[in-house]
């Protein structure tokens, strides 16, 4: 209840809070205060309009109108509420049949139920009066045979997730009579969304029913109710508009603050929003200050480079703090670390595709020795688009189901490759082949559903390689394949790297894949780089012991079989932690008191490698022993 | 449909009392009701009744109204079309705004941006949304037809009389439709494949257009369909405000006077129209979305 309290303290809840209550006030004293105002006949005042008098103008006997539309209230809110009531009755048991006979007569049921709300409600109230009679009782069993469909759907789908539950199985189990179920078990655990529910079916009663009384379908005279009231209004709509516009105020305003009630209280039940940027204290930004990228190698141009890279998140999530990557053409460069470790972020930072909430700093970020950020939007798809390609992850869902194959890959290559339609298509064509699709020429002209998952892959990578890249990022392009797949695919992300002289980034947790491929690594953990170095210094032996670990953990040939797979204990700091220490300190053999308290900057340990860590691995047994370490703890 | 027939039936059975009594007036001669009663052959057993029902309906003849002595189908194919193209015009009306809308507005919100934009159209649109067909008319006839005096207040006699009562229908659910496009759209624009899209820096017109809208159509045709449904009940209140010679205006003279083979001729044929309406829209949906249709083959 708290949570409604909390929902309707808000301004517009204080507002539909207020709304009920006039209304409430309205149909309980309204009547009792003016009805001798109302039906009292002044013959001076004849069908008029607005008057110091008659606000609202007066009908074809000279009573008041505005009277008229206060005593009204009763009549109109009464019959909208009754009719919502009398809809839950009859609605509510037969949403809860389904769950609680069996199988063949719940699916006709709920076919029916699905037929019913199909149905426009207007007519059914229509065709329901019609047969009841005309007059009130017509209308509001007309209008509740009306709501009964929503309130059945409603049930029934609340029901069936309810009945899907262990207690209510284990209630059956135990031989529960099926009434005692439903008051038991079900009901229960739908009343707040039925509450809720016939809020709105008030708000929906209540137009309906002047719906009906405007077609003289409903309250008969000499009762009145708000829609009677405008239909007589209406047919005088040229002379004084006022006394139609008056009810339809009326209708419309009460309608509203019940729709609203029902809101607010929808709003309350579902809890609070996401958090907001405005909410959330500035992400906290990377030290500044310069940071030389690769400064052991010969100087070249670097075609993609950032520097303290962070990207945040609302809520104080930082899943990438302060990294520093730069590849030159023609260079393959790995991204390896575990899931979580920020790779991903890392990379669709660097092709400004990070998703609208993130945000992104980096006191140094070129693509093609161009800042992209102050570009205008044209300027970045020009230079994004001629320059970058991208390989995903999960091509599942990376290709667009309603696009047939060789569409998506040819408007790449139309646009910024300036084909025409034939030759992307030829290329299309070349490009699947090139990855290892049969009878390309059918594949381009069938949707992404119709490729299995490997192929789907593939034609997520010959995507990527459309038009020449002059940077290629790929998010582990292999994961799906098998190995002899695999290494075509590799196979060709080299020759790419190697024939147009384009510079790669290869994002993976695969160390072997990227030892193979790649010709330099840097190891991400937790959202940092934590080493960079030659993939002939990682087979070697790395310094940092978490690289250690990871290349320990690929079996191989001469793995112990009778052994389980090597893992690394323990779990990575999540993108929440501001914990001050090395983020690899809690799963570190070699960690000491100061891995705990402070932590190591990325810095230069020999030529071609960088390494944060404090106690960074020099010979074989060191590394030895952290393997051991680890490998005691698991076995 | 055998549902639909079943229940039309049993409308006019289900009257209390006797209809052809209730029709004639409590002071009609025996001897009338009587005879009615048996041309209409009510004085036959009930499956009988329903047997000769179900003929008659197979036949294309939905029997005589009571009050005017007409044949139904002749009252209705007189006022079929006028009503269709109400609702027709309503709905494409709807379409033409809700989509486009719905696609720009879920394009400009995206990802939390401009959030006053958001809810001012949150704000309008619900309110259009929710507020009924027949309020609107009255509305609008008040505004352009009195205070600014354009349009005509009812009637059917050229373009300008179509425009209030389509008006009328159009823009409740042509609001509702494209607050539904507007969330499908945001579902769409979150999906991974929409990334891949961006990362083709595509302009923004192939990005929404060709990527991003063929997939917001399922759901929003769906509820279309649904919608239509509504439409076409809309029509009963909004021929009745505008005085528009369609099925609507009929329904409800039939009604109050009581016509009641009129009444359950009119609700087979209503009946009819949503159950088509909905299985072309199952069809459409078909037609659109490519996995639905291989699925089939």
């Amino acid at each position: 209840m708290s949570r409604w309290a909390r929902a309707l303290r808000t301004p517009l809840g204080v507002v539909a809070l207020i709304g009920v209550g006039v209304i409430v006030v309205l149909a309980v004293f309204g009547p009792i205060l003016w009805s001798d105002d109302a039906s009292r006949f002044d013959f001076e005042a004849i069908s008029q309009g607005a008057s110091r008098a008659h606000p609202l103008g007066t009908d074809a006997l000279g009573r008041d109108i505005l009277y008229r539309v206060l005593v009204a209230t009763r009549l109109s809110v009464t019959l909208a509420v009754l009719a919502a009531l009398l809809g839950a009755l009859i609605g509510v048991p037969i949403g809860a049949l389904p769950s609680l006979v069996g199988e063949r007569l719940a699916r006709t049921i709920t076919s029916f139920i699905n037929l019913a709300v199909a149905f426009p409600s207007l007519l059914i109230a229509i065709f329901v009066a019609a047969i009841v009679g005309l007059g009130a009782r017509g209308a509001v069993f007309g209008i509740a045979c009306a709501v009964a469909p929503y309130f059945a759907r409603l049930t029934q789908t609340l029901a069936s997730s309810v009945v899907g539950a262990d207690y209510v199985a284990a209630a059956k189990v135990l031989g529960v009579r099926r009434s005692r179920l439903l008051s038991r078990h079900i009901l229960p655990n739908v009343a707040e969304p039925l509450l809720l529910t016939s809020t709105l079916a008030i708000g929906e009663a209540l137009l309906s029913l002047a719906g009906l009384s405007f077609l003289g379908l409903g309250v008969q005279p000499p009762g009145y109710d708000w829609g009677r009231l405008l239909s007589e209004g209406l047919s005088r709509i040229y002379v004084t508009p006022i006394v139609a516009i008056g009810p339809a105020v009326a209708i419309i305003l009460a309608a509203l603050v019940f729709t609203l009630l029902g809101e607010m209280l929808a709003k309350g039940v579902a809890g609070q929003q996401t958090a907001r940027w405005s909410d959330v204290p500035a992400p906290p930004v990377a030290p500044a200050g310069p940071v030389e990228v690769a400064s052991h190698e010969s100087p070249g141009a670097l075609a993609v480079v950032v520097e303290s890279l962070t990207v945040a998140f609302p809520g104080g999530s930082t899943p990438v703090r302060g990294v520093s990557i730069g590849v030159r053409a023609g260079e393959i460069v790995g991204i390896v670390g575990e899931s979580g470790s920020g790779k991903t972020l890392t990379a669709m930072a660097i092709a400004d595709l990070l998703p609208p909430s993130a945000r992104m700093t980096a006191t140094r970020y070129e693509v093609q020795g161009q800042d992209p950020r102050p570009l205008s939007e044209g300027a970045k798809r020009r230079l994004f688009g001629t320059s970058l390609a991208i390989v995903y992850q999960d091509p599942m869902s990376s290709l667009n189901p309603a696009l047939r194959v060789g569409r998506q890959l040819g408007e790449v290559a139309e646009l910024h490759g300036r084909l025409s339609q034939k030759e992307s298509h030829r290329r299309s064509i070349d490009r699947l082949r090139d990855v290892r699709i049969g009878s390309p020429e059918s594949r381009v002209r069938q949707y992404p559903h119709e490729f299995s998952g490997g192929m789907r892959q593939r034609a997520v990578i010959a995507m990527g390689l459309m038009i020449d890249p002059k940077i290629l990022i790929a998010d582990e392009p292999t994961t799906a394949l098998d190995v002899t797949v695999q290494q075509q695919i590799l196979r060709l992300l080299r020759d790419v790297g190697g024939s147009s002289h384009a510079a790669a980034l290869f994002i993976s947790h695969d160390v072997a894949v990227v030892s193979q491929l790649c010709s330099r690594v840097v190891v991400m953990y937790a959202g940092r780089v934590v080493e960079e170095l030659d993939v002939a210094t990682l087979v070697r032996g790395p310094a940092h012991p978490y690289t250690a670990a990871l290349l320990a953990s690929v079996p191989t040939m001469e793995s112990d079989r009778s052994l389980p797979l090597a893992t690394i204990p323990g779990r990575a700091p999540g993108p929440f932690d501001e914990s001050p220490g090395c983020p690899f300190a809690s799963r570190c053999p070699l960690a000491t008191d100061r891995c705990a308290s402070e932590r190591p900057e990325l810095e230069s340990l020999a030529d071609g490698q960088r390494v944060a860590c404090w106690h960074p691995l020099t010979g074989d047994e060191e590394r030895e022993r952290v393997v051991r370490a680890r490998e005691n703890v698991v076995v | 449909m055998a549902l639909l027939l079943a229940a039309t039936f049993l409308m006019i059975h289900l009257v209390p009392g006797d209809p052809v009594r209730a029709s004639l007036g409590p002071t009609a001669p025996k001897e009338l009701v009587d005879a009615r009663r048996h041309a209409l052959g009510l004085d036959q057993s009930l499956p009988k009744q329903f047997a000769d029902y179900v003929r008659q309906v197979a036949s294309g003849d939905m029997g005589t109204s009571l009050v005017t002595g007409e044949a139904t189908t002749d009252v209705i194919r007189a006022r079929f079309s006028s009503t269709m193209q109400l609702a027709g015009l309503a709905f494409l009306v709807a379409m033409l705004v809700a989509i486009p809308l719905g696609v720009a507005m879920a394009a400009l919100t995206y990802g939390g941006k401009r959030r006053s934009l958001e809810l001012g159209f949150a704000a309008g649109a619900g309110t259009f949304a929710s507020i009924p067909s027949f309020l609107l008319a009255v509305g609008l006839v008040w505004l352009f037809a009195v205070t600014f005096r354009v349009f005509p207040v009812a009637g059917r006699e050229g373009v300008s009389s179509y425009v209030l009562p389509i008006a009328a229908l159009a823009i409740a659910p042509a609001f509702a439709l494209a607050r539904i496009v507007r969330l499908e759209g945001l579902r769409v624009l979150d999906q991974d494949y929409m990334r891949t899209a961006r990362g083709k820096r595509l302009p923004p017109r192939l990005f929404y257009v060709r990527h991003a809208l063929p997939n917001t159509l399922t759901a929003t045709l769906t509820i279309a369909g649904l919608l239509l449904g509504g439409l076409i009940a809309g029509t009963v209140l909004v021929e009745n405000i505008f005085a528009w010679p369609g099925l609507g205006t009929v329904l409800v003279q039939s009604v109050s006077q009581k016509d009641y083979p009129q009444v359950q001729a009119l609700a087979l044929l209503f009946g009819t129209l949503v159950l088509v309406i909905n299985f072309a829209v199952d069809i459409a949906l078909g037609l659109i979305d490519p996995r639905s249709t291989i699925l089939d083959a």
